[in-house]
């Protein structure tokens, strides 16, 4: 019985021990961020109204303190309709600082009306006006301040968190899928930072000068996304072609490749940030679909998906893993090596048009500088997923481990507040970690 | 009963060795003895144990239980640094040279002659002059090793184990990539040294030279000693019987379904002076042996086959058609398939689960608009598995985990399932065990039978005169010779042939 827990123990290290240290660095940091939450939002008004207790009060008379603030209103506004609905009146939504509670105070304690109670939020209900109200404006009566209950939550573990920890890493992500193909075949990809910036000045160039500018037209839009997505396949496929058909070392094509697209965005762009682009092209990197999930993220995963379908249960798969294991074997089998040695850097090229495209929509803008170093973090999503570089043996759902590994520790550390020059020794010496623990991980199971 | 002599020390004593795996119990308590100026053949199928017992000699794993005795004196070998210390060489089949060195720098790479903190190259290459001569090197101490010939690189080896002072020597199938003269030599050499008084332990899968060089020999089955005999007390027979636990039947058979039709011929075959001018013509139903001394050009006459090199000049036919041999796709698309003789580096995807192994020639068998039906593809392994008698439990675990044998049934698993017309097959059953050799020749027989043309190239000569219907023996690119009526022809008879 201990040796089957023993053993079954060991084989889930095995498999999934990065998927391990990601949980156990997401329960550090829950445990490092925990803090008290004030709610105040328009789900805090509603839940405030429904509890309150005011309940046993026929047609309480409340008024509502906020703040001149867009989000306080929200929370106001939640509270006004939710008290209509349960026969509450609202005399006043008070809307400032402290003086203005007070002079509505005096207003309503002139006119007689008895207040059941006065509803504030977090920081409102510390204003010093509302001490000793029984003294001060005895008319009123005897109104209670109500504000909604804190409680304690790690800012790590917030909703908003979590899916800006998504977002953010969607485009790092999105081209670590190109770039496990290509590490799977025994190669390496350091074009992808550089397609990045390529791609984004493409797209933004394409629609300032053809698409139409800020009017440009949905269709319009995608056409540009499309074309800027072939060519930047097409660069990729050149690489691929040097590799496959010429035996270039793909270090050094794809380092060609880099300077070359690197090098053509500053030519596009002059040099300088395009922003002439519709709101419309926003959706694809700041829009939101249901439950308020970005549509980057969607797309993140649903990229995902197919890649470990493709990988797991296509002949493109076993291709990709038999070309990297042994490329001769492969094509004494009759694999054509070639085809699928362009395949993947085809595609490693569109993922980083892709990539570009989602980060110009996310900027609102194309420059020649975005994707900077991006290759680095996009490999070490890949090792860290631990897939090897030699070729041959990983998985993709190990490289989005890998990548939310990246996102999860980027977040902590700006959760946390270390600047981002101390962000990036840490990150490197993580990154050794993970890779040191991966490594005694297979020789304790030898 | 005989009189116990009373012996000197033993020079080496394993006693009690035990070494377990992962689910396998590999040694058992497993005890050898090694006298002074004596050689020990070490014999078992692939999978009994020789290997790690070897291995904890050389000091790439540790026992679990058990004590090693050297001259008498326990010692504790932890790695392959302590082993060498101790004055044991071991020599593995894949030799542990530096390519991009010469012969002299691998001699003393591990134990530099140094004066301060220089190396001292006069002396060492006088030193290595000195032992290579000694051992009949026929080549510069300062060639490159990359440059030299498999036998030339095992004597490499030897003189590296000689420059250490080793008393114990221990190779492991050493002849495997060796011609028959090649062979001879280095069977003269080990007899050298064994007068010098070093011990010698040898693994190998050939009885005859077994018989012909060692004094005694130990049978090892599945991690356990079976018997420990003297040569003069046992016979071949006796020895398979121990190893297998099981009498093999006799090899001997005749293809009586060879056709007429003529399915791969070649004309005029050439590349790169390796092979200069090859004529020949594989029958439906037959068995062509083609054998001839290694580096005579056969694996290259069966690469140009296949498809895998173009060749310079000549022409490559397949069922009276001239084909051009763009790429290996064109030919397996043909049905020519080749079985290379380089199984890790050119077959298998070591780190890979069998079942991909075995299906990556003919995915397509199950796949429907590139998407993979699995149940089909276990089935399909399933299937062969039952009728070659691969011995493994599940498909999922790495190849590199299968012993050398069943490694040799998947590749030829995978092939039969991709059904071709013509199977190339480049030594079949080197580094195979003797069980599993005779499964893969009555395998060969009855693709055979069914009407494939087959092309057996080995070494082995035993070999090819029992299956082959018509021999050709190959010699510097060319073939020199035909043998048609194989049942009277005699292993002297193509050594002539092969050696001219």
């Amino acid at each position: 019985m201990k040796i089957i827990l023993h053993k079954n123990l060991m084989s889930l290290l095995q498999n999934q021990g990065m998927l391990i240290v990601l949980l156990l660095l997401g329960l550090f940091l829950s445990f490092a961020t925990l803090a008290d939450q004030v709610p105040n939002d328009a789900e805090a008004g509603t839940v405030l109204v429904k509890t309150w207790p005011m309940n046993k009060v026929p047609n309480p008379v409340v008024i509502v303190v906020i703040r001149d603030l867009d989000e306080d209103l929200l929370f106001a506004n939640a509270v006004v309709k939710q008290s209509l609905v349960l026969d509450g009146i609202v005399v006043e939504i008070v809307r400032g600082n402290p003086s203005d509670a007070r002079s509505c105070l005096e207003k309503l304690a002139n006119q007689g009306i008895k207040l059941d109670a006065i509803v504030c939020n977090h920081y409102t209900a510390g204003w010093s006006v509302f001490d000793r109200l029984n003294e001060k404006f005895p008319a009123l009566g005897n109104p209670i301040i109500i504000e909604p209950a804190s409680y304690r939550w790690p800012n790590f573990l917030k909703r908003d968190n979590l899916v800006n920890i998504m977002n953010q890493i969607a485009v790092i992500a999105i081209l670590a899928v190109g770039m496990t193909f290509v590490i799977l075949t025994g190669g390496i990809d350091l074009s992808v930072g550089a397609l990045i910036a390529f791609s984004s000045v493409l797209v933004a160039r394409l629609i300032r000068d053809y698409g139409g500018g800020v009017e440009a037209q949905v269709p319009a839009l995608i056409l540009c996304c499309i074309t800027t997505i072939i060519v930047c396949a097409m660069m990729g496929a050149f690489s691929g072609i040097m590799v496959a058909c010429f035996s270039i070392p793909s270090f050094i094509t794809t380092l060609a490749m880099m300077l070359i697209a690197g090098g053509t965005a500053y030519l596009i762009s002059e040099g300088q940030s395009i922003d002439r682009i519709p709101e419309q092209f926003m959706w694809l990197g700041r829009g939101t679909t249901f439950f308020r999930i970005p549509i980057a993220v969607v797309l993140t995963g649903s990229i995902y998906l197919l890649a470990h379908l493709a990988m797991t249960q296509t002949i493109f798969g076993r291709y990709v893993y038999a070309v990297g294991g042994n490329c001769e074997a492969a094509r004494l089998s009759g694999v054509s090596v070639v085809t699928v040695l362009i395949l993947v850097y085809t595609l490693s090229g569109a993922f980083a048009g892709l990539g570009g495209i989602i980060m110009a929509s996310q900027l609102k803008s194309g420059a020649p500088t975005y994707g900077h170093m991006y290759e680095l973090y996009v490999i070490a999503a890949v090792v860290v997923g631990g897939t090897s570089l030699a070729g041959g043996e990983g998985k993709i759902t190990g490289t989005l481990v890998g990548a939310l590994i990246l996102a999860v520790i980027q977040n902590g550390m700006n959760l946390l507040g270390f600047d981002s020059n101390t962000q990036k020794c840490i990150l490197g010496a993580l990154l050794l970690l993970a890779i040191l623990l991966d490594k005694l991980k297979g020789r304790i199971a030898r | 009963m005989e009189e116990e002599i009373v012996r000197p020390i033993k020079l080496l004593k394993m006693a009690r060795i035990v070494k377990t795996f992962p689910g396998v119990k590999a040694l058992r308590g497993v005890n050898l003895e090694l006298a002074k100026g004596e050689m020990l053949a070490l014999l078992g199928e692939n999978g009994a144990g020789k290997s790690t017992l070897i291995k904890i000699l050389a000091g790439a794993f540790n026992q679990d239980e058990g004590e090693i005795c050297l001259n008498g004196k326990p010692i504790k070998i932890k790695s392959p640094a302590d082993s060498r210390n101790l004055g044991i060489a071991v020599i593995h089949q894949e030799f542990a040279l530096v390519q991009g060195l010469s012969a002299c720098e691998n001699i003393f790479l591990a134990n530099p002659l140094q004066q301060l903190f220089f190396i001292h190259k006069k002396r060492e290459f006088k030193k290595a002059a000195e032992i290579l001569n000694k051992l009949g090197a026929d080549f510069n101490p300062l060639t490159l090793c990359k440059y030299l010939s498999v036998a030339q690189l095992q004597i490499v080896e030897i003189a590296k184990a000689l420059s250490e002072k080793a008393a114990i020597l221990v190779l492991d199938e050493p002849t495997a990539a060796l011609t028959p003269r090649e062979a001879e030599r280095l069977f003269a050499l080990l007899d050298q040294l064994k007068k010098e008084g070093m011990g010698i332990i040898y693994v190998s899968h050939r009885l005859e030279e077994v018989f012909k060089i060692s004094d005694r020999m130990q049978v090892l089955r599945d991690g356990s000693e079976v018997v420990t005999v003297a040569k003069e007390n046992t016979t071949q027979q006796e020895i398979i019987h121990w190893m297998v636990g099981r009498e093999l039947p006799p090899n001997s058979f005749h293809n009586k379904c060879v056709g007429k039709k003529v399915i791969l011929s070649a004309v005029g075959l050439e590349k790169n002076r390796k092979v200069k001018g090859v004529n020949l013509e594989i029958l439906e139903g037959e068995i062509l042996g083609l054998t001839g001394l290694v580096g005579s050009g056969r694996t290259e006459v069966a690469r140009l086959l296949a498809g895998v090199d173009i060749p310079d000049r000549g022409e490559i036919r397949f069922e009276g058609e001239v084909i051009k041999m763009r790429s290996v796709r064109c030919g397996i698309n043909k049905g020519i398939f080749l079985l290379t003789e380089d199984r890790k580096n050119l077959g298998l995807f070591l780190g890979r689960p069998v079942i991909e192994n075995f299906s990556i020639a003919a995915l397509f068998h199950f796949t429907f608009l590139g998407i993979l039906n699995k149940l089909a593809e276990l089935n399909a392994f399933y299937s062969h598995r039952k009728s070659m008698a691969i011995k493994l439990s599940d498909p999922q675990v790495r190849i590199g985990s299968l012993s050398g044998g069943n490694q040799q049934k998947v590749l030829l698993a995978r092939w039969l399932e991709r059904k071709g017309k013509v199977y190339l097959l480049d030594e079949p059953t080197r580094g195979v065990d003797v069980g599993a050799k005779e499964e893969i020749h009555s395998l060969l027989r009855k693709l055979a039978q069914e009407g494939n043309a087959i092309l057996l190239i080995s070494s082995e000569l035993p070999e090819v005169l029992a299956i082959s219907d018509r021999i050709l023996v190959m010699h510097e690119g060319q073939i020199k010779g035909e043998i048609t009526n194989v049942s009277q022809a005699t292993q002297e008879q193509i050594m002539e042939l092969a050696m001219q």
